[in-house]
């Protein structure tokens, strides 16, 4: 009876699933009757199962459901809205007893009688409508009133409902009203036959009632299922591991086929490891499911929602057969959930929004899955009023996150990262679903746990799209294999962006700034982690160490979430396939390593984690900022002077003490008055100068700009390009007569020219009009 | 050299009431370990460092396509740290469903001891080693301190 019951669980729970995604299908085409008649097969099999295993609070709600989609499969009632919900909640009353009996072996105690009243009450409601009803209900009249008395007994209650269906099955009005299928008839014969022969035997009717349709449907399943079988994940987890080994083996063996293996192996080894290879990804296709099944719940959710909030929502699901590792799977779901909730809640507006915007009432939520290159790429997409990208920005600068002037540099993009932050949230008003803010940054971190990433386009009005690339799995991973001093780590391979080789010859030199390495790539500065210092790596004479100059190595540099860092290497060694095991549970909490693995040559390495790199760099991150802040404040001899261009000849150099801020100012802003350039800059005038003359202010595009000064006092020198930022003397060896230049001297072994902000700060003092930029 | 399963061993044991004793030698002392821990003896391995782990943790080796955890005993027991040139062997301890290898000198025979000669540890035994000590054997020619491998693998 035990292995009946839970092979029962096992099926009852798949069909509810499937029940919950029909029914809605269903409420969106009511016309379709082979739903219908699949919704109405699934439920009778629970009942019909229920009453054989003597469950007596599930057969009796799922009887009641039973009726009322009978009464839909009969044409006698009309679907609403309402009377679907009642029959959702009937499932889902079916699925928690289920789920009961499964974890404590017994349906537990509780108070079906509200839920099924429900379901009787829209039977009821409808009868005097529904165009069959009367002819039905007169043979079985008799019996109406002992059901409504005793609602406590099953098995008059189905007594009732047998016969009330029967007639109305029969009738031929439904049938010309609804030309219902062949098959659908054949089945309602089968249910009326064993009344008609034992009309008193209460309990072998039960029984007849439900083995007989239920032959029928094993009959019609037969094709499709008897190519499968279950198997428990354990199982196949084991196969995996085991594969996985094999994998690693093999790759040892290859290694030692390279180094001079004899001959007569060759071939088979060859042979071995194509094999190998085909068990690898046989054993990993047994692993891998459908995307579907992790959307199956979704119509469900979006339906319940479109109810509560009163949208319309059309979800459009394409590629459900995309294929992924069930690990995978299972860790997606959630997040995918939330994403959906999301766009549901926040992303869509209401009807009367988008009529009033010239859309369409429905709104659309397109979820698409497909594979790319090894990883599969999912797409949640809707149709809505999209990010409001200016509430936004209003939003950083609100929660101090970024100045006015640099939220209004950013980019849309970068702005739209702002959303997956924690606890940001530009939702008006947090309503039950969501708008708390707590939601899209979990689901990135979530999503990045599992090696994946997290990216969101969206047009104000036209709706917004979230786009998830994740492994195929997570057994595999493809690393690249770094070295410091004389020790290896792996370094997941999608998190790498790029490596860059550092030499005394490359153009990328590693900067320090008051001991924390920096990269300055492509206009960025790159906050560096060195490896081998952090991982405290003896022998590490070839790697970086703060103040060294001959450094030859590579620096790697990898994303992590938002952040792009680099990690200082001393070489590459190549990259590999590697097999993630977990580290041993004896070495205790390791924030540096995510997992270990087994190379080629057979030695142990460890796995560098990413998240972990991170956190120390946030540390660096702080000590380069300070290092930066402190370096104005220095006494000593040598200061930072900032090198920059200009359009003239020669480079130019300031002390960074007196820059208070370097900005980056859109020029068409900039407007004239009085003959000068002037920027409106956090709600003051800003006067502009350049040591070019006015031919050297931008009109257009962006430029940055030297502010020195104070408030009011403030002025801005437009500048072509920085440089540098050196640490050095600052030391006039030849005074100057040109206005703006305090004289020249030697800066990091090379003449400069040394721009003197106090005669800038005179002029916008004096508020001298136009002259140093036609003078000079 | 390989154990006979565990099962058996225990069955032996029971009815005898004497241990199997695998010993082993750390910086001039014996130790003695219950041979039903013990999985495998091996040579002294190639040895991936952990960083930053704990100093009695030597590093990772390759057992055979698993990945085992290393415990210097030296280091774990407070001892002077291996010279250069002093050999090295890996004795395999199964402990919590886990595989863990033990890095000591040498080691020696699988003695078999009647439970009631061993003695409990003496009073004087410095903290470190009572602590990781169930009880002295006394062999013909030198004391044998029996580990208990759970508690050596507390830290």
């Amino acid at each position: 009876m035990d292995d009946l019951i839970q092979e029962f669980v096992i099926e009852s729970l798949e069909n509810l699933a499937v029940l919950d995604q029909e029914l809605v299908r269903f409420e969106q085409t009511p016309g379709d009757k082979e739903i219908l008649s699949n919704i109405f097969r699934m439920m009778h099999t629970i009942k019909g199962t229920c009453g054989f295993l003597g469950l007596p609070r599930l057969e009796k709600i799922a009887h009641a459901g039973e009726d009322v989609l009978g009464k839909f499969r009969d044409g006698a009632l009309a679907p609403t809205p309402a009377s679907v919900t009642s029959i959702l909640k009937c499932i889902d009353q079916i699925r928690a007893l289920i789920e009961s009996l499964s974890t404590q072996g017994t349906e537990g105690t509780g108070e079906d009688g509200p839920l099924i009243a429900e379901l009787k009450a829209i039977i009821e409601d409808d009868r005097p409508a529904a165009p069959a009803a009367p002819t039905s209900v007169s043979a079985p009249a008799p019996a109406a009133g002992p059901v409504q008395a005793a609602g406590g007994f099953p098995v008059a209650a189905e007594l009732l409902a047998e016969l009330g269906e029967t007639p109305a099955a029969s009738a031929p009005q439904p049938v010309q009203d609804y030309p219902v299928a062949a098959e659908l008839l054949a089945e309602i014969e089968q249910l009326t036959k064993p009344q008609a022969e034992a009309p008193a035997a209460q309990v072998p009717q039960a029984i007849a009632a439900k083995g007989e349709p239920a032959a029928g449907q094993a009959v019609r399943e037969k094709a499709a299922v008897a190519q499968t079988i279950r198997v428990n994940v354990e199982v196949i987890e084991n196969l995996m591991t085991l594969a996985s080994e094999m994998v690693l083996t093999r790759n040892q063996l290859l290694q030692l086929m390279r180094t001079g293996g004899t001959a007569v192996f060759k071939e088979p080894i060859e042979r071995l490891s194509r094999t190998t290879s085909e068990l690898q990804e046989g054993v990993m296709k047994t692993r891998m499911q459908p995307i579907g099944n992790a959307w199956g719940k979704l119509p469900r959710i979006i339906r319940d929602l479109a109810t509560e909030l009163g949208k319309k929502i059309n979800l459009v699901m394409k590629g459900e057969e995309t294929d992924l590792d069930r690990q995978v799977l299972e860790l997606i779901q959630d997040p995918l959930t939330h994403m959906v909730r999301n766009s549901a809640d926040h992303g869509l507006e209401r009807p009367d929004e988008r009529a009033a915007a010239g859309k369409d009432e429905v709104g659309t939520i397109r979820l698409s899955a497909f594979h790319e290159g090894g990883h599969i790429i999912i797409e949640i997409s809707d149709d809505g009023r999209g990010i409001n990208t200016e509430k936004v920005r209003a939003k950083i600068v609100e929660r101090g996150l970024a100045t006015a002037e640099e939220a209004a540099a950013m980019d849309d993009s970068t702005v739209n990262q702002h959303i997956m932050r924690a606890g940001f949230s530009t939702a008006d008003q947090v309503t039950k679903v969501s708008g708390r803010g707590v939601g899209m940054d979990v689901v990135r971190s979530n999503i990045e746990k599992i090696g994946g990433t997290l990216e969101f386009k969206s047009v104000f009005g036209e709706g917004s799209t979230f786009t998830i690339k994740i492994p195929l799995t997570l057994a595999i991973v493809s690393s690249l294999i770094v070295q410091a001093g004389e020790e290896r780590f792996a370094l997941p391979q999608i998190a790498v962006n790029e490596v860059v080789r550092i030499s005394q010859r490359s153009a990328h030199q590693i900067e320090a700034l008051r001991g924390a390495p920096i990269l300055r790539l492509r206009n960025r500065l790159l906050p560096l982690v060195s490896l081998g210092d952090l991982l405290e790596v003896k022998d590490t004479q070839t790697s970086w160490r703060p103040g060294q100059n001959s450094f030859e190595g590579y620096v790697v540099v990898c994303r992590n979430g938002s952040h792009v860092m680099g990690v200082i290497v001393d070489s590459i060694a190549g990259v590999e396939e590697i097999v993630v095991k977990p580290l041993s549970k004896i070495l205790g909490a390791t924030k540096y390593f995510s997992g270990n693995t087994i190379l080629g040559d057979g030695r142990v390495i460890l796995i560098l984690d990413l998240n972990g790199l991170a956190s120390c760099l946030s540390q660096e991150k702080v000590r380069a900022e300070a290092a930066v802040e402190q370096a104005s404040e220095d006494s000593g001899n040598s200061e930072s002077i900032l090198l920059f261009r200009v359009q003239g000849e020669g480079m130019k150099a300031v002390s960074l003490s007196q820059v208070q801020r370097i900005e980056n100012f859109d020029m068409a802003t900039a407007e004239s008055v009085q003959g000068d350039r002037i920027i409106q800059y956090r709600e003051r005038l800003l006067p502009l100068y350049s040591l070019d003359g006015a031919g050297g202010i931008r009109r257009t595009g962006r430029q940055q700009v030297l502010v020195f000064g104070e408030g009011a006092a403030a002025v801005g020198l437009a500048i072509e390009a920085i440089a540098d930022i050196v640490k050095d003397q600052l030391k006039i060896q030849r005074s100057s007569q040109l206005p703006g230049l305090v004289g020249s001297g030697i800066v990091g072994g090379k003449a400069v020219d040394i721009v003197d902000p106090a005669y800038f700060l005179g002029l916008g003092a004096l508020n001298q009009s136009s002259d140093y930029g036609a003078a000079a | 050299m390989k154990i006979a399963s565990p099962q058996a061993l225990r069955g032996a044991n029971a009815s005898a009431l004497t241990e199997q004793l695998v010993t082993f030698v750390v910086d001039g002392q014996a130790f003695g370990i219950s041979a039903l821990t013990v999985r495998d003896v091996l040579r002294r391995q190639p040895l991936t460092r952990i960083p930053l782990a704990r100093a009695e943790i030597a590093g990772a080796i390759n057992l055979r396509g698993h990945i085992v955890s290393a415990i210097d005993l030296r280091a774990r027991l407070g001892m002077a740290p291996r010279p250069a040139n002093c050999p090295a062997m890996c004795v395999v301890v199964e402990h919590a469903g886990e595989s863990v290898c033990l890095i000591v000198d040498s080691v020696g025979d699988v003695i078999s001891v009647d439970c009631a000669e061993i003695e409990p540890n003496p009073a004087s035994l410095q903290p470190m080693w009572a602590q990781a000590a169930k009880g002295v054997h006394r062999a013909r020619d030198h004391l044998l301190l029996l580990l208990d491998v759970g508690q050596l693998l507390t830290f």
